[in-house]
């Protein structure tokens, strides 16, 4: 008992007040999405339970159960355990094709009586488990490339297994362990790097290759103005600066061919969208238009809750689970979105805060994968109801509606808190 | 180790919010395209448009109503019809029919409402509204159309007809849509904006698929219909319909004003229509015949049409001439000088009352040229302009050349040559004298009046110097409000005085002058005047405009006939008739009745409706 009163007291009330927060205000909205005026239910209605609204409840409730036998277990059990675990989802993600059903044509998901599982949401956390864990050896150093080469298969093989069952979005959640890596050591010009291959992306989908070439050629011209007059007399820095223009160009030549040729319809067609707002408004764009529309017509505070006429009468597909921000961006307003962003900012503040004060290396480098998992989310799943990304189907943690995701989050962070309640039972190195 | 990268990634986070917000600020409150989108997407404006005021004639009779046609509505999704046949037998349609129709509405859309029966009347109504709680997914739409109780009055009552698409760009407010019904013409359009009432709106959420979700905010943004307002006219239906009677198989019009308030108790534009004809679901077929109809049965005659007023003008003549001191009761003149003719009669002691009792056309050359030149100075030329300016200030008193103000539509200004005018024609100042115009003087030449106009000289007769504008309406809505314009008494300028001995010649032109036997009601003394209008094409217009009885005078009217020649033939006894009706309610001479129920003028009529008098002087003036 005095074990438990500790842990009750070592617990971080501020994460959890706002991952219950989060919760219910997520609750609510999709409450609002599902909501009938014309045959309103209450919550002791026993078809509630069939609305969205109603079994997300039940995935609440049993998200509690989860959080009680995260605590139950020892904090050591998922240190000690993290490769077993990888290594149980890495078996399930080989299995799904397999014995997996398909929903939304997506062929990722098990079937365990009602209710349905998507080991991808899993994989996350269990990755997020095994890279801590590997990084807590003292010996490794992430600058050095046999380490960046052991990281880069523990991330890759999930990641890989996740394309193959075509969920590119929960795919692409992998490269967010980038801030773990790069918090842990990993050189600058890694993120640098990543970040300037998305730049050089958009910009070869946008402009035509010989446009950027043109680009690159004034500014090359602006640069020798600026440079000193020696280097100017070098025959070496006009080879540099023939072989960065020469690297770039190949890159977006790479690009505009992968686009047209690799990508598949659909993929292209969702990067369109993206760039162009007018893009099949009927078809493909409907999506983003939509959310667009019900977003925007918000307003500086909203329509009011349950009274909004875009996310309740289903203008918006995929309104509770992947465009659950909508339905916040309608009812309560410019001034609801704000301040659900900057409770996401104070909340990834809070989660460093903590992350840093760990004493073992294993629990700070876990504490920065769920950061960087959380964020990754939260600026694809918000990015894409404004238009500002492609739609990939990633929901918002804690706020969209489905089971997978919640409890998956809820593990995630809970682990963490789990360990930083722990934090002064380990010695400090 | 690498504690600053944590700054760096929490940096990287912010500039992402920042974005964030960034683009939802302008989504949210710059850009506001979108909540119109939204409102395009989720609420469905429905229309309620309440039924049209009701028109009443001055004895409370219902003249116009409405009479609600159903529209049968399907959505195909919520039809369960267990008994076709039952069905199809309930709405008289057959099995093919109903096969057709719904394989259309399914076709059109599954859950929305398509029209699968127009215009069921209220008996197929109400024999199919008990049963139709077995047919799930039909439902009913009311609509209205016009109904008229008397096949009377159409021109003045006007018509209703879906707006133009002209119209519907001109529109100050954004009332009208495509498809809405608005008066035309006559009084459904001069009061349109009473008889329209006030559309209820109808605010529904509809969802993603069109389907309706219940009251956008609870209702409280509708607005209920109110009906429109009912119309109190002055008509006397009776009279109006004996009147049309009288007026078949003639081309002209009939306009009977009450001289005490200038309410108009009778108005007939001859030949009409049958106003029933222009309501409902015929409206094109039937315009399209009426419209192209030569006789221009949809011309409201009344306030449109144009004549010369003929003799008739005399009237205003000798008062202007009376009231300028050019004239006196006392005043003589003879044939001899004249250049226009007149027919034989007394000429011993030519008076004014003579003059009128006889319809003396040199008599008036004379007199004219008198009130042109005296008191003038200058050459004949200068003289002449003074004397028509002033001449023609007081003639525009009577309602010549400008609008009266009736409450119809396309009522016409007609003509009142004045200074302006003639210096206009003949090019320049000085360029015309009396000799130039004199055909004023008998009321040819460029006078162009209407019927109504000439009834309201009438009236102002009969008042001894005044009239109240001529209105058909007396009161709109239950608390009878109407337009402080339509209760004014506007004078004339002529002394009452003056008008003892036009009235004396008037009442002498019916018992023993111009006006023939048939004219003459015995015991009724009736004041009146024959006119005689030349035109272009073919015989002469028959005029008479006429009051009664002299003292304390109930009725003014003018009777125009087409083409029937000399006022007193046709027009005279017409009016007589109409009086004698009116004043006593029956008409006990049942021969003249007859002949001119009988009567017809239609072999004379030429083409020759709405055409303006010629602005080339004609000479050739007689009688």
């Amino acid at each position: 008992m005095k074990d438990n009163q500790q842990i009750v007291s070592r617990l971080d009330w501020i994460s959890v007040a706002l991952y219950l927060l989060f919760i219910f205000v997520g609750w609510s909205n999709i409450y609002s999405a599902v909501y009938d005026p014309e045959a309103p239910l209450g919550i002791f209605d026993p078809s509630f339970y069939e609305t969205n609204a109603g079994k997300q409840l039940i995935w609440i409730a049993t998200s509690m159960i989860l959080i009680t036998l995260i605590f139950a277990l020892d904090f050591r059990f998922f240190e000690s355990f993290a490769t077993a675990i990888y290594g149980l989802l890495i078996l399930s993600l080989i299995l799904v094709p397999f014995l997996g059903v398909t929903i939304n044509g997506s062929h990722s998901w098990f079937k365990f009586g009602g209710t349905t599982i998507q080991p991808a949401e899993f994989a996350k956390t269990a990755t997020a488990l095994l890279l801590a864990k590997y990084i807590n050896n003292i010996q490794v150093n992430l600058t050095q490339w046999k380490d960046q080469k052991n990281v880069a298969f523990i991330i890759a093989l999930p990641m890989l297994l996740i394309i193959a069952s075509n969920e590119t979005g929960s795919a692409l959640v992998f490269g967010s362990f980038l801030i773990l890596l790069y918090r842990e050591g990993l050189q600058a010009e890694f993120p640098v790097l990543f970040i300037s291959t998305v730049t050089l992306f958009v910009l070869a989908l946008i402009l035509p290759p010989l446009h950027i070439l043109i680009i690159l050629l004034v500014l090359a011209v602006i640069l020798i103005a600026f440079l000193p007059i020696y280097s100017r007399r070098a025959y070496q820095t006009y080879l540099k600066i023939a072989l960065a223009i020469g690297l770039i160009m190949s890159i977006v030549l790479v690009v505009d061919f992968f686009v047209n040729n690799v990508l598949k319809e659909h993929q292209r067609n969702r990067i369109k969208v993206l760039l162009d707002p007018n893009f099949d408004k009927r078809g493909l764009g409907y999506q983003v238009t939509q959310s667009k529309i019900a977003i925007g017509s918000g307003g500086l505070w909203g329509k009011g809750f349950l009274q909004g006429t875009q996310t309740k009468f289903d203008f918006v597909p995929e309104q509770s689970t992947d465009f659950i921000f909508c339905t916040i961006g309608e009812e309560h307003g410019l001034v609801g979105v704000t301040v659900v962003i900057l409770l996401f900012m104070g909340f990834l503040w809070r989660l460093m805060f903590l992350a840093d004060q760990q004493r073992t290396r294993f629990a700070r480098a876990y504490g920065y994968g769920v950061v960087g998992i959380i964020f990754f989310h939260f600026l694809v799943n918000v990015g894409m109801t404004i238009g500002l990304m492609p739609i990939m189907g990633i929901p918002l943690p804690f706020f969209s509606y489905g089971g997978s995701s919640l409890w998956s989050f809820t593990i995630l962070l809970f682990i963490f808190l789990k360990l930083d309640a722990h934090r002064s039972d380990t010695l400090s190195r | 180790m690498f504690e600053e990268r944590k700054r760096i990634i929490f940096l990287f986070f912010i500039v992402i919010a920042a974005i964030f917000i960034a683009k939802l600020l302008y989504l949210q409150v710059f850009d506001d395209t979108y909540t119109k989108a939204a409102d395009n997407n989720a609420i469905r404006k429905i229309i309620q448009v309440p039924f049209r005021g009701e028109v009443y004639d001055r004895n409370k009779k219902l003249i116009v109503y409405n009479t609600p046609i159903y529209d049968l509505y399907v959505i195909p999704r919520k039809v369960i019809l267990k008994d076709t046949s039952r069905f199809c037998q309930l709405f008289g349609i057959t099995k093919g029919f109903f096969d057709t129709t719904m394989r259309q509405a399914k076709a059109y859309s599954r859950v929305k409402p398509y029209l699968f029966l127009k215009h069921l009347s209220k008996e197929d109504f109400a024999r199919a509204q008990d049963a139709m709680v077995d047919f799930p997914g039909f439902s009913f739409q009311t609509n209205a159309f016009r109904t008229y109780q008397y096949k009377a009055l159409s021109n003045a009552l006007g018509y209703v007809a879906e707006i133009n698409p002209e119209a519907l760009l001109e529109q100050n407010s954004e009332y009208y849509n495509q498809g809405d019904f608005v008066g035309v013409s006559g009084l459904e359009y001069f009061y349109e904006e009473s008889l329209r009432g006030q559309r209820g709106i109808k605010y529904r959420m509809v969802n993603s698929n069109g389907i309706e979700k219940g009251d956008f905010k609870s209702g409280k943004l509708d607005i209920q219909p109110i009906a429109g307002d009912n119309l109190y006219t002055s008509i006397d239906i009776q009279m109006q319909q004996y009147a049309d009677s009288l007026m078949q198989h003639k081309v002209g019009s009939v306009v009977a004003i009450e001289p005490a308030t200038g309410e108009i108790l009778a108005m007939v534009s001859a030949p009409s229509y049958d106003p029933s004809l222009l309501a409902g679901r015929n409206f094109s077929k039937y315009y399209q015949t009426l419209a192209l109809d030569p006789m221009k049965p949809l011309l409201n005659r009344p306030p449109s049409a144009y004549y010369r007023p003929g003799s008739t003008f005399k009237l205003i003549q000798a008062l202007v001439g009376l009231q300028l001191g050019a004239l006196t009761p006392n005043s003589v003149f003879t044939h001899a000088g004249s250049p226009v003719k007149c027919h034989v009669h007394n000429t011993s002691h030519n008076d004014l009352h003579n003059a009128i009792q006889w319809s003396c056309n040199p008599y008036f050359y004379h007199a004219f040229r008198k009130i042109l030149y005296d008191q003038t100075q200058g050459n004949t030329y200068q003289r002449s302009a003074q004397g028509l300016q002033r001449w023609s200030e007081l003639v525009a008193n009577f309602g010549i050349g400008r609008k009266l103000g009736v409450d119809l539509s396309n009522e016409k200004k007609g003509n009142l040559p004045n200074v302006e005018y003639y210096n206009k024609i003949y090019k320049g100042e000085n360029t015309w004298k009396f000799s130039n115009i004199y055909s004023l003087s008998i009321g040819e030449g460029e006078l162009v009046v209407s019927p109504l106009k000439m009834a309201n000289v009438a009236a102002i007769i009969a008042n001894r110097g005044w009239y109240i504008p001529p209105h058909i309406v007396r009161g709109v809505g239950e608390s009878r409000i109407i337009d402080p314009f339509y209760q004014t008494k506007i004078p004339v300028g002529i002394d009452a005085k003056h008008f003892g001995v036009v009235i004396q010649g008037m009442k002498d032109a019916v018992q023993h002058g111009t006006v023939g036997s048939d004219g003459r009601i015995p015991d009724i003394e009736m004041c009146g005047k024959t006119g005689t209008s030349q035109n272009q094409k073919g015989k002469d217009h028959s005029i008479f405009i006429a009051f009664a009885p002299k003292e304390n005078p109930k009725i003014a009217i003018a009777v125009f006939v087409e083409n029937a020649g000399f006022g007193g033939f046709a027009a005279a006894p017409i009016a007589s008739l109409i009086i004698e009706k009116y004043l006593k309610g029956r008409v006990d001479r049942k021969d003249v009745e007859t002949k001119f129920l009988n009567m017809s003028y239609m072999s004379n009529v030429m083409s020759v409706v709405g055409s303006k008098s010629s602005k080339i002087k004609t000479d050739s003036t007689k009688k």
